[in-house]
């Protein structure tokens, strides 16, 4: 099945299934180093073969993507460094697994953005949903509009900075790494948290389970501003900083009986 | 996992029926089972009953044509003897499922209880403009099945349903109407986990239930709120603390439609407002698929109510 269009033109196959072994479709126009590939009538699995094969086999380093259509799992599993543009708005799952590209949309985006990324940027213009930069272990994700719930959850690494505000349980489980939410949270900030470190501009609903005020530092201010420099984001606003109070999570390993025996 | 959508022009009726087949296909990896519409068209003085006789997946069955038959004329009997003036009545999609509208005056709960004591009937929806249409298979071919193409309407809701909870049948299928309310039905993505205890306490209220689907309890929920004098808006704040579970759900009235998601945002919902147009749908997806664009949206966090007014 090559196009997704149908009679109506309304179906879109998002678990692949119709195509269990497809071809990159070719279709890319390629220039130099850039190349640019048009989405519209392209099935989630196509888009994808054909951007891999434009940055592992043509080795082009500035990829557009155009008219991504909110399909789904668009620029997953990219492990090289590159630039890569959606010109509108991926769905769920966009750049997930990734490790090393420069990521800009021009758009939005859906749930679970750049999850478990390794490396390298994700930039949004606009709000994304929930579970944004779910399992992060390293790189930086920025949001320009509002995130959804659970932002950053089991975060391992990295840096997520959200313009907008965010929803309930941000940095849920959080295990290391940072989050600079500019505007308000909602309830449950932190809970669970191992470690890490939140700061948020705006007004919190409420703290979670063993998430705790912290001082800022002068490390913690010369992070922001050079995030913030980087990014282009204008002055940093006044920030709150939380982190775990480590009174949870009990990081001794062993069994009350097992310890008595040590003891 | 299923899939939610709804639309609201407040600038006039639209191609409803056709608007949210686009959506809900746009959405069939949300839900492949079944396929359900709640569309609202201009209030007529008659009232519309939808209703089916069987199961599809009964039909075929040994003496199940004689006994659709039967029944269709004990339907008609009974309207007759209710004093609900039969204007039209036909049969869409395969014989299980009809559409009738009637001249009646009186209450809904005795004619709606008097046509479900049928062997088989269920009555799908009652009322003024709503129209509730639901089937087995993905959105294209509930659309093609009951010709949704001349289905006209100010606003609807509509749901593409993977079973988890009960089985693939119609009975478990959305939209549910909000029995013995005209113009009420509501759509849901999610589960509800105290389901049971809200069943029981609900059928000692006298609410009947025709399914075990958990979505049902939010249909008959408001119905009961509506029944004691509550707005539809406060009654929609009230049920984010009576139900447990996950959800997001759409409900819709003869001139409005709201939208609520619970406390933990577990069910995902995207929102395009405009002056003349309001869509919201499971994902961004099924408005692009409505919409052909680049649409401004926004999710909506937890505990968010809305309503719209046509």
């Amino acid at each position: 099945m090559a196009s997704v269009n149908t009679k109506s033109g309304v179906v879109y196959d998002a678990r692949g299934l119709v195509e269990p072994d497809p071809e990159p479709p070719m279709t890319a126009e390629i220039d130099g180093d850039s190349a640019v590939i048009d989405a519209t009538d392209l099935t989630t699995r196509k888009i994808n073969l054909e951007l891999k094969r434009i940055v592992y086999d043509e080795g082009v380093n500035n990829v557009t993507i155009v008219n991504p259509g909110s399909k789904h799992s668009l620029g997953v599993g990219i492990l090289k460094r590159c630039n890569i543009t959606f010109e509108g708005s991926p769905g769920w799952y966009a750049c997930g697994l990734i490790d090393g590209p420069e990521v800009q949309i021009n758009g939005r985006v859906g749930w679970s953005l750049a999850e478990n990324m390794m490396s390298g940027s994700v930039v949004v213009e606009g709000p994304a949903g929930s579970l944004t930069g779910a399992a992060l272990r390293g790189g930086d994700l920025v949001i320009k509009g509002n995130v959804g719930a659970r932002t950053g959850i089991d975060q391992k690494g990295g840096t997520i900075i959200a313009l907008g505000s965010a929803g309930i349980n941000t940095g849920f489980m959080m295990q290391r790494g940072r989050q600079i939410i500019c505007g308000d949270v909602n309830d449950g900030l932190g809970d669970s948290m191992y470690d890490g470190v939140i700061y948020v501009g705006g007004k919190i609903a409420s703290l979670g389970v063993d998430c705790v005020p912290g001082e800022m530092t002068e490390e913690d201010h010369e992070f922001i501003n050079r995030k913030f420099e980087i990014y282009d984001l204008g002055t940093p606003p006044e920030l709150q900083k939380f982190e775990c109070g480590k009174v949870l999570h009990n990081y001794d390993a062993l069994e009350p009986s097992e310890r008595k025996l040590v003891l | 996992m299923c899939g939610i959508a709804g639309i609201i022009h407040r600038d006039g009726s639209a191609d409803i029926g056709a608007e949210l087949t686009a959506m809900l296909q746009s959405m069939k990896h949300r839900g492949p089972d079944s396929t359900g519409y709640a569309m609202y068209g201009q209030p007529d003085d008659l009232v519309v009953v939808r209703f089916m006789l069987a199961e599809p997946n009964a039909m075929g069955g040994f003496g199940m044509d004689e006994r659709l038959e039967r029944n269709r004329a004990e339907v008609e009997a009974r309207l007759a003897k209710i004093g609900a003036d039969l204007a039209t009545i036909e049969s869409e999609s395969g014989g299980y499922a009809f559409r009738a509208t009637v001249r009646y005056g009186g209450d809904l709960k005795p004619l709606a209880d008097y046509l479900e004591d049928i062997d088989g009937c269920e009555v799908l929806s009652l009322g003024n403009s709503l129209e509730i249409v639901k089937d087995l298979g993905d959105a294209e071919t509930v659309y093609e099945q009951y010709q949704l193409g001349s289905l006209k309407g100010t606003h609807g809701i509509g749901h593409v349903r993977m079973a988890t909870e009960s089985d693939v049948d119609l009975a478990s299928a959305h939209p549910y109407w909000a029995y013995p309310f005209a113009d009420v039905s509501v759509v849901h993505n999610g589960q509800l986990t105290n389901y049971h205890v809200w069943r029981r306490r609900l059928e000692r209220m006298g609410h009947r239930f025709q399914s075990e689907c958990d979505s049902e309890i939010i249909a008959v929920y408001l119905a009961q709120q509506l029944e004691n004098g509550m707005p539809l808006e406060t009654a929609m704040k009230h049920s984010l603390d009576d139900f447990d579970g996950v959800f997001t759900y759409l409900v819709a009235t003869g001139n409005e439609l709201g939208v609520a998601k619970d406390e933990m945002a577990a069910k995902p919902l995207v929102l395009m407002e405009t002056d003349d147009l309001v869509v919201m749908a499971s994902e961004e997806i099924a408005i692009r698929a409505l919409m052909g664009r680049e649409v401004e949206s926004r999710d909506p966090f937890e505990r968010e109510v809305l309503t719209w007014q046509v």
